[in-house]
């Protein structure tokens, strides 16, 4: 169906909710690079007028892509939690906005709504809200998830410690990992992107972390983030898979692009299920994300990409993983032009994600065609901070000197959990006290020579 | 080096490691040094980006290595529009097609592209000892090889128009990767069996980092040559072609 807004005597039109969504949508390079976005500033405030009175049951009733199309469509309507949507099934998105930015909506009433929240719901309101509107209403959710260690809990900040290495040497990624453990790094995930797609070579990855997890008793998980396939390999060879990785998508055919679908993600799911290794939860999947990745793919059907992104969010959803990440900057300047564009997303990919219960973190970050900086990152840093990100990257001086981007060091998330008094998860703050990196007036502390994570090392 | 500065006792596993470990801190915040070296960096960078291809020079070094060459351009002709509309750097312009067309290239098994990509700088410095390594890895092959062709400001989906127009079995196209921080001169390799438009990175194997102080142009090579005999025997590149080549057999051929 069509929507529409007068301004000034003036008759916007917008040809379906799907066109709708785009004119509405706050300005990126990647909505222009898809011919998708408003022309005017005119006509973007026009799409928000029409979009605030957009009643949330219709998008229960125009899908974006045809169901019969598109798998991510079926899942998102087939899995609609009814029960849960009761509680917002009167609101326009203009008056959702309002109730969730409300003193009576708290982190209650948000877990309850979550799975009645679909991703175009979510994007939709995000797109009548500013950053501080964004920051407040994810900082209200509480998302919970566990493995080896509690994961979200309020005032907490975990950090995945990415220790990568260009050929994947393995003292290099140990020198890397341990750089970041001696700074308190490391509590959401120890997560190597492999520079290799050889399977003997992701089956030494895993084996050394899980290794290092394992004589340091390290309440901890290790993933290697490679293609779904290649663990679903390790796991047929009996290596110690902790996490499954997976980059997602917000359609099939981006997904397809991806060499993935839902039933694969379901196969890899299972198969680390059986696995039994979580110790205190079965949180075993990792995802990552991030806005543009269905355009590139050219598989956005003329979706915004905000849109596609929160999208991809219902299919994490439907594997319950232990953490989701935007990867925000990584993609580059056709989709995320500047800091400010990059600063936006990053807000607005949190909010969806928490809205939809979801414990998402954010990868920070920038490539160097970008129009970004460090500064930038210090900005989006401190706000996520704000908003109750659930994890952040740690990277060895913000320089990922395989993937060539530069994201969050561990100075960085030092820098954070000292400004906005934000503690790790709780199982490793007690390790690091045990091991003895850390005091009990929470300062870490330089390990001496000795210390048993460098032994047989200092040579 | 003042007190206020907590150095970091594991300096010694630097060696390990380009990444920037054992910096040491003042507070939660970097040493004044590693912060300014950090933005030189940066700054080295920024400029790789916008170094010049410089076709002609490499067309001299591999006529010397008695390599013919062929320079082509995509659709993106200003560095601006190559790098806010990708799907310009995915086409070749009008001219180019016209030269493949009429080239002596067609109906070879192995097509090879060098093209800038995101770093010229990559494409510049190590282009020719590459291509020399895996001329000496396919000699006495039964390959049949395109001229390399020299693609300016393009992107790996180029090599789908390139390979079909010249009816190439395989592409495999020589890229320069995203500068990085540390490696502001990374060059990456796209292999595609049977090329054409449309092809997805789902169907394309890549071999990343190569550069003297990441994969050399030997270990490359070998790879590369694993990866076509494997993707010939298979009737695929991309995720069906896993890559279970032992490392450890590579580095024995030291």
């Amino acid at each position: 169906m069509s929507y529409s807004s007068v301004i000034q005597s003036k008759i916007f039109s917008f040809e379906n909710l799907k066109d709708l969504l785009a004119k509405a949508s706050p300005e990126r390079s990647g909505d222009k690079l898809a011919g998708i976005c408003a022309k005017t500033s005119v006509e973007r405030m026009a799409a928000k007028f029409a979009l605030a009175d957009v009643p949330l049951k219709n998008f229960l009733n125009e899908d974006l892509i045809p169901y019969e199309q598109d798998e991510v469509t079926r899942l998102i309507i087939d899995t609609h939690d009814k029960n849960a949507f009761q509680f917002i099934s009167h609101f326009t998105v203009g008056e959702f906005r309002d109730y969730l930015l409300s003193d009576e909506v708290n982190e209650n009433t948000l877990a309850q709504i979550a799975k009645g929240v679909t991703p175009e719901m979510a994007a939709a309101v995000s797109k009548l809200m500013r950053n501080q509107d964004l920051i407040q209403v994810a900082r209200k959710c509480k998302i919970v998830t566990q493995f080896r260690n509690t994961i979200g809990l309020k005032g907490h900040l975990s950090v995945r410690l990415q220790p990568n290495h260009p050929t994947d040497n393995l003292e290099g990624i140990a020198a890397s990992l341990l750089d970041g453990l001696f700074y308190g790094s490391g509590d959401a995930v120890i997560g190597i992107n492999p520079a290799s797609d050889n399977i003997p070579t992701l089956s030494t990855l895993n084996k050394m972390l899980a290794d290092i997890i394992e004589n340091f008793a390290i309440p901890t998980q290790s993933c290697i983030l490679t293609h779904i396939t290649n663990t679903i390999k390790m796991i047929e060879n009996n290596i110690p898979v902790d996490l499954v990785f997976q980059s997602i998508a917000g359609t099939e055919k981006a997904n397809n692009h991806f060499a993935v679908n839902l039933s694969l993600i379901k196969e890899a799911h299972e198969a680390a299920l059986s696995l039994k290794r979580g110790t205190l939860g079965n949180n075993v999947m990792y995802f990552e994300t991030g806005q543009g990745s269905a355009l590139s793919a050219n598989a956005h059907f003329n979706i915004d990409q905000q849109t596609c992104e929160a999208r991809a969010y219902a299919v994490a959803r439907h594997f319950s993983p232990l953490l989701i990440n935007t990867v925000v900057g990584f993609i580059g300047p056709e989709y995320l032009f500047d800091g400010k564009q990059i600063i936006r997303a990053g807000l607005e990919d949190h909010f969806c994600g928490k809205l939809m219960g979801l414990p998402i973190g954010c990868d920070i970050c920038y490539t160097n065609h970008a129009e970004a900086c460090q500064d930038d990152m210090d900005v989006l840093l401190t706000l996520l901070g704000n908003a109750g990100v659930t994890f952040i990257m740690g990277v060895p001086g913000a320089d990922d000197i395989m993937l060539n981007y530069q994201s969050t060091s561990f100075h960085d998330a030092l820098y954070l959990r000292d400004l906005l008094n934000l503690k790790r998860a709780p199982e490793f703050e007690d390790w690091l006290l045990k091991i003895g990196l850390k005091n009990i007036d929470n300062q870490l502390l330089i390990p001496t020579i000795d210390h048993p994570l460098l032994l047989g090392r200092n040579n | 080096m003042s007190k206020i500065i907590k150095e970091d006792i594991w300096q010694f596993l630097k060696k390990h490691t380009d990444a920037r470990i054992a910096l040491g801190r003042v507070g939660k915040s970097l040493p004044t040094k590693e912060l300014l070296n950090f933005n030189l960096s940066h700054a080295l960078a920024r400029d790789a980006i916008y170094e010049t291809f410089q076709v002609n020079l490499i067309e001299d070094k591999l006529k010397e290595m008695n390599f013919k060459s062929l320079i082509v351009n995509s659709k993106a002709y200003e560095k601006a529009t190559y790098l806010l509309n990708p799907n310009f750097g995915r086409e070749l312009c009008e001219k180019s097609k016209i030269i493949l067309m009429e080239s002596t290239c067609l109906n070879n098994d192995i097509c090879i592209i060098v093209s800038d990509g995101l770093s010229a700088a990559a494409a510049n410095n190590h282009s020719v000892h590459l291509l020399k390594e895996i001329g000496k890895q396919f000699r006495n092959t039964k390959f049949t090889f395109t001229e390399i062709i020299l693609a300016k400001q393009a992107r790996v989906a180029l090599s789908d128009e390139i390979g079909e127009i010249l009816k190439s079995r395989f592409c495999i196209m020589l890229i320069g990767e995203r500068p990085g921080l540390s490696s502001p001169d990374s060059l990456g390799i796209y292999l595609t069996y049977n090329p054409y438009i449309g092809r997805t990175d789902a169907d394309r194997n890549c071999i990343s980092n190569i550069r003297p102080q990441g994969l050399s142009y030997l270990d490359a090579s070998i790879k590369l040559k694993w990866l076509i005999t494997e993707a010939e025997k298979l009737g695929s590149s991309g995720v069906l072609l896993k890559d279970e080549s032992s490392q450890n057999k590579q580095s024995e051929l030291y």
